[in-house]
């Protein structure tokens, strides 16, 4: 069992239908209760959900009080190396884009590691592009054992693994991975990757569920919101991250809500036009649905935006962000992001900006514990 | 009143509320609720232990007379658990030790089995442990063998605020267990501290209550203040409930006279 058949069903359903029949009375039986099913996070997610944004607002700011109090955990993406090999039609690191390709060599990457553990963070996510002959598990493997010698906590956000290389790199120290399925859609997905690994919709779809096999602390999964009617993935994914929490308890899960950016090459217009009412909606209608779900917001937003949507559920936040290979260090001009980030305060600014809004920045949230023994 | 100590771990407090570090908007009002609430024992999550960072380490914010409380907050297993123990000490934490084992990230309920089997290889190493519980006879007294300093059951889920809602299992613990018991986890309101306190719990451990409270100071007071309360009423000897009225002159009390 995977949830790949649990998937396909809701990829079968007349959702559009479903969202559209929703009735106030739905949105207000599952705001009163305590445990919601599937359908009542339907009806959250549902245009009729529109008019309880504020008292969604309210349950679900509760809810995240009571179980993160007022914590924001502060990571920072690295970004180790920009070959790919698929052709994402979103994205800037697509293999057909004529940009300047590198990839971190071990003392560039101590380097950087240098340069962002200076900022006092802690939590550090590695990403490559999909290109495993270039970003190989060994490369991967190798630059953990740098980068923990700075941070207690490293998590991949790379190509889809099998589960005995995500154990590998679980041994090698890595506590943490990111997967975003970007679409849940299984028709949409390969005109989206028409070409490369990424392509396989079902073995990235199933990566997180290996992730947790093999041992994994924290899963983080989303859906790239845009690329399909955002009301959709945003139901699969928050259905994706119950099966995942349900079936492996003891993993942390966790759920980003990227929208979709702007970024070099094809311009590719979103299928869904993805507004702050909606992130919103979705946001909250996931807090309330699984109020121990971490959620994290990125420098993909806007500071004004990312502050106002503070108490409504997030619990992770990306700070001092590059998206470029070395950008922590390299100053040169014609480095090129994977995409245009809106947040581009510090780590300083924006504890300051937290602590101004009553909450505590969280830098360390775990300690590594094979040294230990 | 005075001599009412409260003796845990081969130490002895006069407070019995014990208080954690996690939650806080700002670490920094955690001197300002020790005071006010006046307890002695307070939790720490290892896990966020920062000795290497210059500042913000919430180690800077507990007063010096606070006896720590280093948890295992994060451990899944019975092994981690003890690792995470172990660093503790290394880093200079001192003995004591709140075992938390924790494998479901939904409901947050901790492993019993996990739980003893840690105990027991802790306090054969000399740790001071106290491990954190369901409220269940049966893990009790595995704990009491396997060398704990105290039993400490839930009263509610972590961080759900519900109250004692393990109050009639809480009580066999009272009765049955020899060892301290201190509810831990659940309690939302000074009211439901004091309660357990006048059931005859020895001790309450409270954080997410005043951690997110908007005056954390203020509600430290109160639930220092409840506690107290609970103890006083639990010394005194509440009179037993009674489902009917009772005659304040025995009925019968004619068979005695004359
Ligand atoms: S989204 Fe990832 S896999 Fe796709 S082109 Fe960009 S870097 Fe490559």
């Amino acid at each position: 069992m995977s949830f790949y058949p649990i998937c396909a069903e809701y990829n079968d359903a007349p959702l559009a239908e479903q969202f559209g029949s929703v009735t106030e009375h739905d949105v207000r039986r599952a705001l009163n209760k305590t445990t919601l099913s599937p359908e009542d996070f339907l009806a959250l997610l549902s245009p009729a959900a529109v008019p309880f944004l504020e008292e969604m607002a309210a349950k679900a700011s509760q809810l995240t009080l009571q179980h993160f109090g007022r914590t924001i955990q502060l990571f920072t993406p690295l970004y180790m190396a920009n070959f790919c090999t698929n052709k994402c039609v979103y994205c800037g690191f697509n293999t057909k884009n004529k940009i300047p390709r590198s990839q971190l060599g071990p003392e560039e990457l101590e380097k950087e590691a240098e340069a962002i553990a200076a900022t006092g963070l802690k939590h550090l996510l590695i990403l490559t592009g999909d290109a495993r002959a270039k970003s190989s598990p060994e490369y991967i493997e190798s630059a953990v054992e740098i980068l923990r010698k700075h941070f207690p906590s490293v998590s991949i956000e790379i190509y889809a693994m099998t589960e005995e290389e995500y154990a590998r790199l679980i041994e090698a120290g890595v506590d943490g991975m990111t997967m975003f399925q970007e679409t849940y859609n299984e028709e949409l997905y390969p005109e989206l990757h028409p070409a490369g690994p990424k392509h396989d919709y079902r073995f990235r779809l199933d990566a997180p569920e290996r992730a947790c096999k093999a041992g994994m602390r924290v899963v983080n999964i989303g859906a790239l919101l845009g690329l399909d009617d955002w009301r959709h993935d945003a139901l699969k994914t928050g259905i994706h991250a119950a099966y995942l929490q349900n079936k492996y308890p003891e993993v942390d899960i966790a759920v980003s809500l990227p929208r979709i950016r702007t970024h070099v090459g094809d311009a590719f217009t979103p299928k869904s036009l993805v507004s702050d009412t909606a992130l919103v909606q979705n946001m909250l209608a996931l807090r309330i649905f699984l109020p121990r779900c971490g959620i994290t917001i990125s420098t993909r937003e806007a500071p004004d935006f990312r502050e106002n949507i503070l108490p409504l559920g997030v619990t992770r936040m990306s700070a001092g962000v590059s998206t470029e290979v070395g950008g922590h260090t390299c100053e040169e001009e014609e480095k090129v992001g994977q995409f245009d980030i809106s947040d581009e305060r510090s780590v300083d600014e924006m504890c300051e900006v937290l602590r101004k809004h009553g909450y505590q920045p969280v830098f360390k949230d775990w300690h590594p514990l094979q040294e230990a023994s | 009143m005075n001599n009412d100590i409260f003796k845990l771990g081969g130490l002895e407090f006069e407070s019995r509320l014990l208080t954690g570090t996690g939650k806080y908007a700002d670490d920094s009002v955690i001197p300002d609720v020790c005071e006010a609430s006046g307890s002695q024992i307070i939790t720490v999550a290892l896990r966020r232990v920062d000795l290497e960072s210059d500042t913000g380490n919430v180690m800077d914010f507990i007063p010096k007379h606070m006896q720590l409380l280093p948890n295992t907050s994060g451990a899944r297993t019975a092994e981690e658990a003890v690792r995470i123990a172990r660093l503790a000490k290394a880093m200079g934490c001192g003995n004591w030790i709140k075992i938390e084992v924790i494998s479901d990230n939904k409901y947050l309920l901790p492993d019993g089995y996990e739980t003893a089997k840690a105990t027991e290889i802790l306090a054969k190493e000399g740790f001071v442990v106290l491990p954190y519980v369901n409220a269940d006879l049966y893990i009790a007294r595995s704990l009491v063998d396997a060398g704990a300093a105290a039993v400490m059951p839930l009263g509610a889920p972590i961080g759900t605020n519900r109250g004692l809602k393990t109050r009639e299992m809480v009580r066999i613990l009272i009765d049955e267990i020899e060892l301290p018991i201190i509810v831990d986890a659940g309690i939302g309101r000074p009211s439901e501290a004091c309660e357990a306190m006048e059931m005859g719990a020895d001790a309450c451990l409270v954080n997410t209550a005043i951690a997110t409270a908007s005056d954390p100071a203020l509600m430290g007071r109160a639930f220092g203040r409840a506690v107290k309360a609970g103890r006083e009423a639990y010394l005194s000897g509440p009179g037993a409930k009674h489902s009917h009225a009772k005659a304040s002159s025995p009925l019968t009390g004619f068979l005695h006279e004359g």
